[in-house]
């Protein structure tokens, strides 16, 4: 019972950052939304292994990790090298 | 012995999920993208921590548990150098932290 409640609020979490995804003015907001939001998939193969009794979705919370890590690292290197993404600069968002 | 790991293990999952949920709610109300890297700091480190612990104290001493202190030092390891490595990017660019007495308005990057 307490795992299908901690799904369900790390559900609503991923609910609410998505929602500074969407709201986000720069990018570097979505950017940060995305970086929990990929935290908190892990927690959640995690979660969801043990409800189900499958501790092979360890494996797969671990790899993940790994991925959301570098996936952050090369869309913040992305968004830094591209001349047109950067806010500040003027009065534009620089969204993407 | 077994009621005590329900009970550790259930206080554990409720801390760690009370825990995201504070982080998301400070990741949509803060004002500044500098103030959200910290409530994004709390889900990664302490309220996926104290999930990861909750399900270590239910899993006992065996091959599971490995896994998943592999999983939560991983990610306290890499999380803060992701937020960091966002943190000098945005700076780059020109966003300066919002200071005390700033105007209000949500974000406008300050002309300096």
């Amino acid at each position: 019972m307490m795992l299908a409640a901690t799904t369900a609020a790390v559900l609503v979490t991923m609910a609410l950052a998505l929602v500074r995804a969407l709201m986000g003015p720069t990018v570097y907001d979505r950017i940060v939304s995305v970086n929990a939001f990929g935290t908190l998939t892990v927690v959640l193969i995690a979660v969801h292994g043990f409800l189900t009794g499958r501790p092979e979705f360890l494996d797969i919370a671990l790899a993940y990790a790994l991925i959301t890590f570098i996936g952050v690292i090369a869309v913040t290197k992305y968004v830094t090298m591209t001349p047109g993404m950067r806010p500040g600069r003027g009065d534009d968002k620089g969204d993407l | 012995m077994d009621l005590l790991v329900d009970i550790l293990s259930g206080m554990l999952l409720a801390g760690g999920s009370i825990l995201a949920l504070i982080g998301a709610v400070g990741i949509i109300r803060l004002p500044d993208v500098f103030a959200r890297m910290h409530a994004g700091g709390i889900i990664d480190t302490m309220g996926a921590g104290m999930i990861l612990a909750g399900l270590m104290v239910q899993s006992g001493f065996t091959l599971v548990t490995v896994k998943l202190f592999l999983i939560f030092a991983f990610l306290f390891y890499t999380t803060p150098t992701a937020t960091h490595a966002l943190a000098q990017a945005a700076l780059k660019s020109g966003l300066t932290p919002k200071i005390q007495g700033d105007s209000d308005e949500e974000d406008v990057p300050s002309k300096i």
